[in-house]
């Protein structure tokens, strides 16, 4: 397969898990905004919202006052910014486009239905729309999106990039949605009984990960279960164990009889993640933790490069 | 305004204004004998259906083209009509004979040009037309290319006047494009309309990709190790051919490749695939000579290979079509065709040219000057319908501004007398009526000569008495069929 192919199909990958990502985020931090939760103020909820997504340089300014107003438009409906849903969903359907050939005709209708439904979609249209029907709508294009694929392209060489682009995004949003949470929650505990609760409920959903938790436990929830089934439950869809295993996979199949630098990066993090236990990586900080696995993930995306001829 | 008469190829000599009469009388030329069957004993109500549903598979399949100047990225339907163009065996083996006569001596006047240039020396072209040519490419000279075959894929536009005689309008020698067009209206014919097919017995067009590959790979590089490697050189999804590109690489099975995908490295071109670089040996490119190498041609151009050219000129990769093929097809060099076919066959050519004024010679300037409201003018290097005066139908002050064009430069344009093209029924809003239809069959050649597949791709000209033929100029498709003998 031509290199450029193999691209094209890990950014749509990349984008459209990014793009369901953004929504996941931002719908949990409307929820927690209008439930009150975030302890000290509205706005540290958006500052752990920015943070969560990746610290875009517009909003660096510590001086900066969020608000939700700005916060949305920008990771929404925004086109001149790269952050937001729209952005994301423009550069998936863009990839898709020189991919005619490659990928089902299903696939290309998906990406550009929902292209043409954002295309003119502003501020006041959103809000008219509302907020959570809207996120809603993008989970929705997204899993639509990933099941097309499942069901009707060929699960071949074409099918391993686009996957190892969703995982490889997925993974980042999980390290990020947990490194900024656990220090942001960390103190809240002896505050009030129905804190964790409602704060680590969230975290939860915004991972859809809230049944699964209680599946998971049977018990209530605590943060450092909240982070063992985010990092390193094998079932978990989401976790980064489950994510490091699926890009460990993908990339053994497309290196077929070869040795690959990426395959090895890719298993040692998968060990890392599997035959880790949760109480040791806790004590020994989860951000220290959480920083490594995301510098893995980065020297993956850079072998990638070099083991297959892309620029990503 | 009343029309000259013309050919109607289902119903003869013909009228815009006695059309319906013919019709009536159901006296058809007899390559239309199923066609008119089909048409009078099929229920219109089922005719309106399978047109929207024609309507509905094209756009399915995405068979659409991009529209130069029109909204960035605006992707539109090429109008499709149903009742299909039919020519009998006999004209069509006579008109194939001459594509291929016509195709054989262009490829040794472009080998000539880039040679020994012995044609301008016996004084058939004079040299004056090479050395001012734009489309001369000097870093061609001395280049020896396998089987001296310079134009792998031609498409000829070729129109009929009256019975028996084909002209031959233009030559495409560089990257002629439409035979996607061809190939899926004959899929969507067959699709469509099964029975009359049957009973037509219409010659297969099918194997035109298989024959598009071996005239490819048979021009690979005489050092080529094991099997020669083919890609399409496409400059990306904004061309307005795009479609085309990716059909044409999907149905031979080769890579679609844009420049950045490709690299040069020790006197070879390579391909960047996710298992390594891969050797290219023979690139059929959909991109311009001028945009194929920044490092030769223009620097500006995103599209190229940066070294492709000299990896080309050293014989370490093959291109279909060769660079420089234009000075070839361009219209100032058009006229001299019928005498470079009698010069280097010793043939007469089966196929005629329509007579050519040439603007740059003096007497033909005033005469052209004297007649603009009877001539068509064409710009010598334009193409696709721009940039042109049709007398008949312009006003007073195109043909002022003509005037002036070709006064300012007389080599930049040729005129023809105004040819009543042929027409073909067509069903158009007011029911079936008559449109000026051309023809661009499409000619492979290999080391093992040339291959016309029996077809081509039927242009219709869908406003009343227009015609212009050029699909971004509102023109429309039909299949076009060949009976088998």
């Amino acid at each position: 397969m031509l290199s450029r192919t193999a691209e094209n199909l890990y950014w749509t990958g990349r984008y459209m898990e990014r793009a369901e990502n953004l929504a996941r985020v931002l719908d949990v931090s409307h929820r927690n905004a209008l439930l009150g939760l975030s302890g000290a103020s509205p706005e540290s909820e958006w500052r752990d919202a920015v943070a969560s997504l990746g610290n875009p340089p517009q909003f660096a300014d510590p001086e900066h006052r969020l608000d939700e107003v700005e916060v949305t438009r920008f990771f929404t409906v925004d086109g001149d910014s790269t952050w937001s849903i729209k952005f994301c969903v423009r550069a998936a359907r863009e990839n898709a486009r020189a991919l005619r050939a490659v990928i089902s005709t299903e696939m290309w209708e998906s990406l550009n239905t929902t292209w043409l439904a954002l295309r003119d979609l502003d501020e006041s249209g959103l809000r008219s729309r509302g907020l959570r029907e809207f996120f809603d709508w993008v989970k929705d294009r997204s899993h639509l999106f990933r099941g097309v694929t499942h069901g009707t392209t060929l699960h071949n060489d074409a099918f391993h990039f686009l996957r190892l682009g969703t995982f490889l995004e997925r993974a980042d949003g999980t390290a990020r949605l947990l490194d900024t949470k656990y220090q942001a929650l960390a103190d809240m505990d002896a505050e009030a009984p129905g804190a964790t609760y409602y704060a680590w409920g969230a975290v939860l959903r915004q991972a859809s990960a809230f049944r699964a938790y209680h599946q998971t436990y049977h018990d209530v929830i605590t943060p450092p279960r909240v982070a063992e089934l985010l990092l390193l439950r094998p079932e978990m869809p989401r976790s980064l164990r489950f994510c490091a295993n699926q890009v460990s996979e993908h990339l053994d199949a497309l290196a077929s009889t070869r040795d690959l630098e990426a395959q090895r990066l890719a298993g040692e993090l998968h060990a890392q993640l599997r035959f880790a236990r949760i109480d040791r990586v806790l004590a020994r900080g989860l951000h220290d933790f959480l920083g490594n696995v995301t510098e893995r993930l980065a020297q993956l995306s850079t072998q990638l490069a070099q083991d297959f001829l892309m620029t990503v | 305004m009343t029309m000259p008469p013309f050919l109607d190829e289902m119903y003869g000599p013909c009228t815009l204004e006695d059309f319906a009469a013919r019709r009536a009388s159901s006296q058809v030329r007899s390559p239309y004998r199923h066609i008119d069957e089909w048409l009078q004993s099929t229920d219109p109500a089922v005719f309106a259906s399978k047109r929207e549903e024609a309507d509905l598979i094209f756009r399915r399949v995405g068979i659409t083209f991009n529209v130069y100047g029109d909204q960035a990225g605006t992707e539109r339907l090429i109008p499709f009509d149903i009742i299909p163009r039919v020519l009998a065996a006999d004209e069509w083996s006579r008109l194939a004979t001459g594509l291929v006569q016509r195709v054989k001596a262009l490829n040794m006047f472009l080998h000539d040009i880039y040679h020994g240039q012995e044609a301008v020396r016996a004084g058939v072209v004079p040299e004056a037309h090479l050395l001012h040519n734009s489309l001369f490419r000097p870093e061609m000279k001395g280049v020896d290319l396998p089987g001296n075959v310079y134009v792998n894929i031609a498409g000829i536009d070729i129109v009929r006047v009256e019975e028996g005689s084909f002209y031959v309008l233009e030559d495409n020698l560089r990257t002629p494009s439409g035979v996607s067009y061809m190939l899926q209206n004959r899929a969507v014919m067959m699709r469509l309309f099964p029975q009359v097919f049957a009973k037509a017995r219409v010659a297969p067009i099918d194997h035109y990709c298989q024959e598009l590959l071996r005239s490819l790979r048979s021009v690979a590089p005489t050092s080529t190790e094991g099997e020669p490697t083919v890609v399409v050189m496409t400059p990306g999804p904004y061309n307005s051919a795009y479609f085309e590109h990716t059909f044409l690489a999907e149905q031979m099975g080769v890579e679609l490749a844009e420049g950045q995908d490709l690299f040069v490295r020790d006197n070879a071109v390579y391909m960047r695939t996710t298992m390594g670089p891969r050797r290219v040996h023979v690139i059929y490119r959909r991109v311009d000579d001028d945009s194929l190498d920044p490092l030769a041609f223009r620097p500006d151009s995103m599209l190229g290979v940066p070294g492709l050219l000299s990896v080309y000129r050293n014989g370490g990769v093959t291109l279909a079509n060769a660079i420089g093929t234009g000075v070839a097809d361009d219209k100032s060099s058009y006229p001299y065709v019928p005498d470079l076919i009698q010069f280097y066959l010793g043939e007469k050519p089966i196929l005629s040219n329509v007579p050519t004024y040439r603007c740059a010679r003096d007497e033909d300037r005033s005469y052209v000057l004297e007649h603009l409201p009877e001539l068509v003018v064409k710009q010598t290097q334009g193409s696709g319908g721009y940039g042109m005066l049709i007398g008949p139908r312009s006003t007073k002050e195109e043909q002022m501004k003509f005037r002036a064009l070709i006064l300012a430069r007389p080599d930049g344009y040729i005129a023809q007398p105004t040819l009543a093209l042929s027409s073909c029924p067509t069903f158009v809003e007011e029911g079936i009526a008559p449109r000026h239809i051309d023809l661009r069959p499409f000619i492979l050649t290999g080391t093992h000569g040339s291959v016309v597949v029996p077809g081509g791709l039927t242009r219709v000209a869908l406003t009343r008495g227009s015609l212009v033929v050029n699909s971004s100029q509102g023109g429309g498709t039909k299949d076009t069929w060949v009976l088998r003998p």
